[in-house]
């Protein structure tokens, strides 16, 4: 009896209160790609691909992407030229080049290279393997509401940073209001003006920030927009088809149920 | 079909004539569509259907997706990654063979709880019922290999964990765990073998399903008032039933375009919701998980298993009894398979002559506590193995166990059921009003005594 009380009674007081230690503040940032009719910013995704190729792509790489995707639709929407002279900008390890394999200017059919560097995570599928947003109570509902927060979370990341830094075990970890405790070994690497756009867009840090993030879920989730249409597709033919039944339905039975009540 | 009266497939063209005395398919087909189906079925009924028809879509998607996936786990995570790129239409067939999965369990807990309800687990219909819980169970085996193709972090982690669960059992475990892996832990072998039965089992699925459908085609459907269908003319066997087409045909028609309308929504707006972040991670064997999370459908029985940790009485029990053989893991595994296992003996463990819970005063309201627990068990499942979930997950644990072998047997006794109609005609009309009222106005289904008009 002692232990129904006791669960009882820590079930009214807990909510969510076990759970907001250890994870970070994630700002719910407004991105075009969000709600069922959301896609991308082709604008911001060349913006974001800027600040990958110049800050992020020094550490981190993209291993999953094929460099050709840069001129799908529903994306950065690159020319064929464009994503040449892009493709060109990278080199590559080709292992069938000479004896031993050597490396090459990377044509459109590669893959962005992978980077092992200082051994940071493939930010490839990042704004999928990342969830902002959570519970309450772990129900999932402000997931349902506000998404699965993959473009925030990393947004939140790269503006969270307080200054604040310590040593562990010869580790410099930076603290980070947004990483789940608190503490990460990824400097800061963003500031006001560090990317200069073309298209005269913002490029303080949140801007950038914003825009690196949107290009990050480009790179997790590239069908989105074909995602999107099937799905509006799928329910529009499947509620026309719902009412055709429901009255088929309806007129098939008339005669066996009879009319009660009439 | 046997025992309820009704018409029978008569080929009346030479050519139907002929391959009917070679192999009567053409008899089979005509008695399966046009089987005499209680006319009062209820929305409940449209379960059935879902679930063969998930079974064929996850067939069918995942024949495709095994064309463009590797099984090799240097290769199947950016095989699967192909497929989500450059695959035409992979990245379709894969959000629909994920989302799927939760689709066909959502089907099955309906479908569980229907017949939950409606007694009709109850003789005749025992193996019917129990070729669900088989199949039921080869479902949760097939959905736990699939989830492990992928080979992200939730699919080598929880491997690790489920396949932890046989190295619980005393004496032969660890040997049993090496020989299902394939070696000491989860690695190619595992992934392999895994592969292989995802793809044989939803073909013994199959099969079940069709002796499924065999089975109750035999003892003829149940129906909410849990009255038989009359039996002793045709005449009367008529004024309890429809044929299956088009009657029920179309009406689980209509409701599978309501699921599906559902289900794309699902698949075209929110398609990881129900998955895990962490599978979009490969796997690692160096890195854990903070939490290692089952899939939803596995929640309740994996609360279940959490449940019976080496503090409770009953597990110090079993521990002391058994000169400490069965330990509290071991214990846990035992309660999460017997959890599943203890809803095979209900037709027996229901000691009530009614079949429907419509007409059971009592059992009703243990009936919708049952389900607020199965729901109450899937939250705890997510939630960390500690205070206070820990207790009430016992407490929640108990009450599914107590449900089955207590307050079943029991109420049969001690309850008194109310007044049920006498057959399903009464309650028919009782429902629609005298049937017949369009007069003039043929009946779709008298079409079935001519079939060759």
């Amino acid at each position: 009896m002692k232990m129904i009380k006791t669960a009882l009674a820590a079930l009214a007081l807990s909510g969510t209160a076990a759970f907001a230690a250890e994870l970070g503040h994630v700002t719910d940032y407004d991105f075009s790609f969000e709600g069922p009719f959301g896609t991308y910013d082709q604008n911001q995704l060349q913006r974001g691909l800027k600040v990958y190729t110049e800050i992020c792509s020094a550490c981190h790489g993209l291993k999953f992407v094929p460099i050709r995707t840069l001129g799908d639709g529903g994306g950065p929407g690159f020319s064929p030229e464009q994503v040449r002279a892009y493709a060109s900008q990278i080199e590559v390890f080709d292992p069938e080049l000479g004896e031993q394999g050597d490396f090459r200017d990377a044509a459109p059919t590669d893959n962005f290279p992978a980077n092992n560097a200082v051994g940071a995570p493939d930010l490839s599928l990042m704004a999928k393997a990342r969830a902002g947003f959570h519970g309450p109570a772990n129900l999932g509902i402000n997931q349902i509401v506000k998404g699965m927060g993959g473009a925030e979370y990393i947004a939140s990341l790269l503006t969270g940073y307080t200054g604040e830094e310590m040593e562990q075990a010869g580790t410099v970890l930076y603290e980070n209001e947004a990483f789940p405790g608190r503490w990460i070994s990824m400097a800061p690497v963003l500031g006001d003006d560090y990317v200069e756009f073309d298209d005269g867009a913002p490029s303080d840090m949140e801007s950038a920030a914003k825009d690196v993030a949107a290009f990050l879920m480009w790179t997790a989730e590239p069908k989105l927009a074909a995602r999107k249409q099937m799905g509006l597709t799928a329910v529009i033919m499947l509620a026309v088809l719902s009412v055709l039944l429901y009255l088929t339905n309806k007129r098939i039975w008339a005669p066996v149920k009879g009319r009660k009540g009439e | 079909m046997a025992g309820i009266p009704h018409d029978h497939y008569e080929p009346k063209t030479s050519g139907e004539k002929w391959i009917e005395r070679r192999l009567p398919v053409i008899s089979l087909l005509y008695d399966t569509l046009m089987i005499p189906t209680p006319k009062n079925l209820n929305w409940m009924w449209i379960w059935g259907i879902v679930l063969t028809f998930t079974l064929v879509l996850q067939i069918v998607t995942g024949i495709v997706l095994v064309m463009h996936y590797t099984p090799h786990v240097d290769l199947a995570f950016s095989s699967v990654e192909h497929i989500m790129r450059n695959v035409n239409g992979g990245w379709a067939l894969r959000y629909i063979h994920a989302n799927g999965a939760s689709l066909f369990f959502i089907a099955v807990y309906a479908h569980i709880f229907r017949n939950l309800y409606y007694g009709s687990y109850k003789a005749p219909r025992e193996i019917t019922w129990i070729l669900g819980i088989i199949i039921y169970l080869l479902m949760m085996g097939t959905a736990f290999m699939g989830y492990v193709l992928p080979w992200g972090q939730m699919s080598f982690w929880g491997a690790t964990v489920i396949t932890g669960l046989f190295g619980a059992i005393p004496f032969v475990g660890e040997s049993l765990q090496s020989w299902l892996l394939g070696g000491p832990a989860v690695d190619n072998a595992t992934l392999n073998r895994f592969f292989s039965l995802h793809y044989l089992m939803p073909f013994l699925i199959l099969g079940l399903t069709i002796a499924k459908i065999w089975s109750f085609h035999s003892t003829g459907n149940n129906n909410p008032t849990g009255v038989e269908v009359r039996r002793t003319s045709k005449a009367e066997a008529e004024a309890d039933t429809l044929p299956f087409w088009p009657y029920f045909v179309i009406k689980d028609f209509f409701a599978m375009a309501v699921i599906l309308l559902g289900f794309f929504a699902v698949v075209g707006f929110m398609p990881n919701y129900l998955g895990h972040p962490d599978n979009y991670i490969e796997a690692n064997a160096l890195a854990t998980p903070a939490h290692i999370v089952p899939e939803w459908y596995f929640l309740p029985f994996y609360a279940i298993l959490r449940a019976f940790t080496a503090d409770v009485w009953i597990v110090i029990a079993a521990n002391w009894l058994t000169g400490g053989i069965v330990d509290a893991k071991f214990f846990g595994v035992l309660a999460m398979f017997g959890a599943i296992l203890v809803m095979a003996f209900a037709p027996w463990l229901d000691t009530s002559s009614v079949r429907s819970g419509r007409y059971r005063p009592m059992f009703k309201w243990w009936f919708w506590l049952l389900v607020v627990d199965f729901f109450l068990l899937m939250w705890l499942g997510a939630m960390p193995a500690e205070e206070p979930w820990a207790s009430i997950s016992l407490i929640a644990s108990a009450y599914w166990f107590g449900y089955f072998l207590v307050i079943l047997p029991l109420l049969g006794v001690i309850e008194k059921p109310l007044a049920r109609p006498a057959t399903i005609e009464e309650d028919f009309v009782a429902h629609y009003g005298e049937t017949g009222s369009f007069a003039g106005q043929r009946l779709p289904g008298e079409k079935a005594a001519s079939p060759a008009e």
